[in-house]
């Protein structure tokens, strides 16, 4: 590159300036030089440029009134959930009774999308912008407790008015009032409940039944056909409570107790693998004998094939929730709070519940769901039976610190 | 008329462009191409590259510290999951040749023409549907009750398999054997197409004069034909080798924690451990090794008239 080029149409000071800056003084550089460390410079500059600011400093509750809520001049909100995560219509499998009876109770579109499929890869794909403090597009998604209690803990989520969601308040079971990362639900409300239990196949353990996490990893008749679920926080849960701890409190000997325990299983190759939602199939075709299964998936596996039993273990189970948040910078606030509050009228959290078979956590919706679908009602692992709720138990929620800590080790133990 | 004013009289020819005038229009055709590169390669690398020697946590944010200690902590704690990578992935690159050339061979000089098209159709059509269906329908085919593990079982084929540390238990899947199978399947188009167009270009001519020279069929072979072709081997051994060795959605699937790939490495620390320092200095080693693998490759194979 020639000098004339790289001052060509500047204004005649600069261009004076360069001159002066390469050819006299003390900075007299050779022009080779000047343009190697202008290179240098950007480069090592472009580098440096990468770096993530700090999550908080970006966005957060400061952004909350500074965004427009366009949600009374623009009636639509844009909803993210997961798939197969609410009712259908029977005669066309793209319509959502209880979508259009939000439609027509209040004027809002919903413009829905199953683009919720796995926790943090959903938080992968939004991170961006809401790290740079823009609007995700979406006005409402649903994500899983401690997704949802990292998003509020980065400041990542809008608190909700609480006049627009007076149905949320009155009606939200007990059991699912103060969660630790969310207390007095200030920025969430719960979409569904999940539950954990153990799961086996009948004919694959030959009637024999299994019981405990215990059998799991020790049983040498299941060796190489048990899997456990890569959400680490219901395996390490169901760990713990095996071993007589409370997830609720858990300290850091005490996941390290339970890592070693699942290691051993590992090591011993009595643990086959760690599944998301793929063990289903196998499941049913009896490779894996027995496992920790999904409360919602289990209806339809055993609809599909009986011989698939499950069991509560006496120690206890971890459930969870999937919560519905407002994203910071969303535009549609208010229409998103309405929504909330649309869902938690029992009859329509009845009519939900009928259709994806996952706990509701409505209070009062047994009469209704036993007249729209009483083989439901009836279910266990729908409406937890009072000593089944008995056993339930949560895993605390974690700070920055403990989950990378955490979440390392679980990747080394299920070998990524 | 005005129009008839206007046009060109037809003796003005116009000249003939200058040679810099040529070279500057093949220039701006390049410009998309490199446009390109630099959004969707140059910048993201040096993103990544910035990231693999930054410091901090999401919530404090990560800063540009030259911490290359990263690179060596990664490879101490990823050494294994690199050699698994790249075990898998020059056996899955072997059976694939192994199946691919035979296959790719027969489309070029046995089938007819309306054949050959059919064949060709029936090597792309899995692209139709997902990686991830193809994927888990291994997870039938290899089940332990199905019928190709009861019938590997009755031959013993599984003993001795199982006696190497391909395979455990006297099952297929969650073993390295289930993970190279799924890697061969997923990738063996890969090999295919750029073996079936060398192949195809061979002048059939050229058979029937090593014929006539006296050479049997299978000197032809080995004189003739795999030299012309080896442009499309070293193609479809690179198409088939890099993607194969960075995959992790057949390890993840068909393998069991002892048989993670590097990529699930990546993923992991990537989306679950929030560690993005880590995960970008494994994703550079990876490249620099294969890079470093593939330019050995091909000094010795020569590239001279790669496809």
């Amino acid at each position: 590159m020639e000098f004339n080029e790289i001052v060509d149409g500047l204004p005649e000071p600069v261009r004076k300036a360069w001159e002066r800056s390469l050819t006299s003084g003390r900075a007299a550089l050779t022009r080779r030089m000047l343009l190697r460390a202008t290179v240098l410079m950007a480069g090592a500059g472009s580098l440096a440029a990468c770096g993530i600011p700090p999550a908080k400093s970006s966005a957060g509750e400061v952004s909350d009134s500074s965004v427009k809520d366009l949600s009374d001049s623009e009636k639509v909100v844009d909803f993210s959930n997961w798939p197969l995560y609410i009712d259908v219509d029977e005669k066309n499998k793209d319509r959502h009774p209880t979508l259009d009876g939000f439609t027509a109770a209040t004027g809002v579109k919903v413009r829905y999308n199953e683009d919720v499929n796995d926790n943090v890869e959903f938080f992968g794909k939004i991170k961006p912008q809401l790290a740079a403090g823009q609007d995700t597009g979406r006005d409402l998604m649903v994500l899983t407790d401690w997704m949802a209690g990292r998003l509020i803990r980065l400041g990542w989520v809008q608190r909700l008015d609480p006049a627009n969601v007076t149905n949320a308040i009155l009606n939200l079971e007990n059991r699912f009032r103060v969660p630790d990362w969310d207390p007095g639900n200030r920025y969430s409300y719960p979409w569904a409940g999940i539950q954990v239990v153990v799961a086996y196949n009948r004919k694959a353990t030959r009637g024999k039944p299994v019981t405990s996490v215990s059998q799991l990893l020790d049983d040498p008749e299941l060796k190489g056909r048990v899997t456990f679920l890569s959400e680490m926080r219901d395996t390490v849960g169901m760990v713990l409570l095996d071993q007589g701890k409370d997830p609720a409190k858990l300290t850091t000997a005490d996941y390290d107790a339970a890592i070693a325990r699942l290691q051993k299983g590992v090591d011993d190759k009595q643990i086959r693998k760690f599944t998301g939602n793929d063990y289903g199939q196998e499941l049913s075709s009896g490779d894996i004998a027995a496992c920790l299964a999904w409360g919602g998936d289990l209806i339809q596996l055993r609809a599909d094939n009986p011989d698939i039993e499950y069991v509560i273990p006496d120690q206890g189970y971890v459930a969870s929730t999937d919560n519905l948040l407002i994203p910071a910078r969303a535009q549609h606030k208010k229409n998103a709070e309405l929504l909330i509050n649309f869902y938690y009228q029992q009859k329509i959290a009845a009519e939900l519940t009928a259709g994806i078979n996952y706990v509701s956590p409505v209070a009062g919706i047994k009469d209704e769901l036993a007249r729209l679908a009483p083989d439901v009602a009836e279910n266990p692992l729908v409406v937890p039976t009072p000593e089944m709720a008995a056993k339930v138990h949560v895993f605390r929620t974690l700070t920055e610190a403990e989950e990378t800590d955490f979440e390392g080790k679980f990747s080394k133990l299920i070998g990524a | 008329m005005t129009t008839t004013t206007e046009a060109a009289p037809p003796e003005v020819i116009p000249l003939p462009p200058t040679k810099p005038r040529r070279k500057l229009t093949a220039y701006w055709l390049l410009l998309p191409g490199i446009a390109w590169l630099v959004v969707f390669f140059a910048v993201p690398m040096v993103y990544q590259g910035s990231t693999s020697l930054q410091t901090g946590s999401l919530e404090q944010g990560f800063r540009l510290t030259w911490h290359f200690a990263t690179y060596w902590d990664a490879l101490a704690e990823y050494k294994w999951h690199f050699v698994r990578s790249f075990s898998y992935a020059a056996i899955a690159t072997a059976l694939c040749l192994a199946v691919g050339y035979p296959l790719a061979y027969t489309i070029a000089f046995k089938a007819n023409r309306r054949w050959r098209n059919v064949i060709l159709i029936l090597v792309i059509a899995p692209f139709f549907t997902s990686f991830l269906i193809r994927t888990l329908a291994w997870k039938t085919i290899l089940s332990d009750g199905g019928p190709v593990v009861s019938a590997l079982n009755t031959l013993h084929v599984l003993g001795i398999t199982d006696a190497i540390g391909l395979t455990s238990g006297h099952r297929v899947l969650a073993t390295p054997l289930a993970v190279v199978c799924g890697l061969t399947y997923n990738f063996l188009p890969f090999m295919i197409l750029p073996l079936y167009t060398s192949l195809e270009r061979i002048d059939p001519r050229l058979h029937e004069a090593a014929g006539d020279l006296y050479a049997r069929p299978f000197t032809t072979f080995r004189k003739v034909t795999f030299p012309i072709s080896l442009p499309g081997v070293v193609a479809g051994t690179l198409l088939t080798f890099i993607p194969a060795s960075g995959d992790y959605i057949n390890a993840q699937l068909l393998g069991s924690p002892s048989e993670q790939m590097v990529g699930n490495g990546i993923q992991k620390q990537f989306l679950n451990v929030l560690d993005y320092p880590t995960a970008a200095a494994l994703s550079f080693i990876l490249m620099a090794l294969i890079l470093g693998m593939v330019t050995v490759y091909m000094r010795k194979a020569g590239t001279e008239e790669l496809v």
